[in-house]
């Protein structure tokens, strides 16, 4: 059997024929856990036949991971000094 | 609208709407780190309360011009929102984590400003059409039409270097384009992917803050996670990538 052969029966009958246009929909689904076990299943056989859809697996956690990354930006001082104001009266209040 | 109605005053209050929206089950805060902080700001550290308004003041912005429009009145609505915090802390009873709860009286401030300046954000079945969540996550053009492998990869995506989330995120061209992609989202989408992504709340928080169900969440989480990828992509790809 050569390689298509082999593609075309694992993607076609085992995956129940799920596109690459209709695995990239279900990515979150699965990164959320939220698909099936047999939605699972189908999810890998795909994933494992194609690296089309390997690469975008990749690529949607790393956009997940830089999101994560975005540094802090310091407050402008003037917000800040008013902020650190409220703060401190809350707190001869408070005593 | 009307929900807007409620007084917002009581943070106390806002707790319990807040909790019954989430279907009533309870978000029990069990971290001791962010134990240790609010003991840190009850007690008046100033480096602590500094430290929070930096980690999230951002956020806050990003946020509040999901209701507002004006760059100087969400500035407002992120001081308000401080404000809110520093009033309600002693009632703050830890049912949420500390970030939940800031970002719920962000979202109810910034709702309150939205619908005075009249471009509130609200979520109804009908928005999917004009904020995108109904759209493919991949462009269809990059799918073959015909043939056995019709809705296929025409060609296939193009894998990122390993080190690309570090190299981005330390990178001041790297972080301004994604601060631009992030802004250019349609506002539901944004404040999905700013709560879940930017500042890692989970499905349950971010559904606590904006009051949506969780199927509407991961559909929106979706849209905007792959709009945001596929901008990054043609960056990556452009050619002009970050030193």
């Amino acid at each position: 059997m050569t390689r298509d052969a082999i593609k075309i029966f694992v993607l076609d009958y085992l995956a129940g024929r799920m596109t690459c246009k209709e695995w990239v929909e279900i990515v979150t689904d699965y990164l959320e856990g939220k698909l099936t076990f047999w939605g699972r299943i189908r999810f890998h056989l795909h994933l494992g036949l194609c690296r089309g859809c390997r690469a975008y697996l990749r690529q949607t956690q790393q956009t997940i991971q830089v999101l994560g990354r975005l540094p802090e930006e310091p407050v402008p001082q003037a917000v800040r000094e008013q902020l650190l104001q409220r703060f401190r009266a809350r707190k001869s209040e408070s005593s | 609208m009307k929900q807007v109605a409620v007084s917002l005053a009581d943070q106390a209050d806002m707790d319990i709407v807040g909790q019954e929206i989430y279907r009533g089950s309870q978000v029990q805060n069990a971290d001791p780190e962010e134990l240790r902080l609010l003991e840190r700001l009850r007690s008046g550290d100033e480096a602590a309360f500094t430290a929070l308004v930096d980690r999230h003041h951002n956020s806050l912005l990003r946020l509040a011009l999901a209701h507002v429009s004006d760059h100087s009145v969400a500035e407002e609505v992120v001081q308000e929102t401080w404000i809110g915090v520093l009033e309600g802390l002693d009632r703050f009873e830890g049912r949420s984590s500390l970030k939940t709860w800031i970002f719920r009286i962000l979202t109810n401030k910034a709702k309150t400003r939205g619908v005075r300046e009249s471009r509130h954000v609200s979520f109804s079945p009908l928005d999917g059409v004009v904020d995108g969540s109904d759209e493919p996550a991949v462009d269809p053009s990059r799918f073959r039409t015909t043939g056995h492998w019709a809705g296929y990869w025409t060609t296939y995506p193009q894998p990122w270097d390993e080190n690309t989330p570090e190299r981005l995120a330390l990178s001041k061209e790297g972080v301004t384009f994604l601060e631009h992609a992030i802004e250019a989202l349609p506002p539901k989408l944004r404040q999905v992917l700013v709560m879940r992504d930017v500042e890692g709340l989970s499905s349950e928080e971010a559904c606590n803050v904006l009051g949506i169900s969780e199927t509407n969440q991961r559909v929106l989480l979706h849209r905007a996670r792959s709009r945001v990828r596929r901008s990054l992509e043609k960056y990556i790809e452009g050619g002009d990538r970050p030193a």
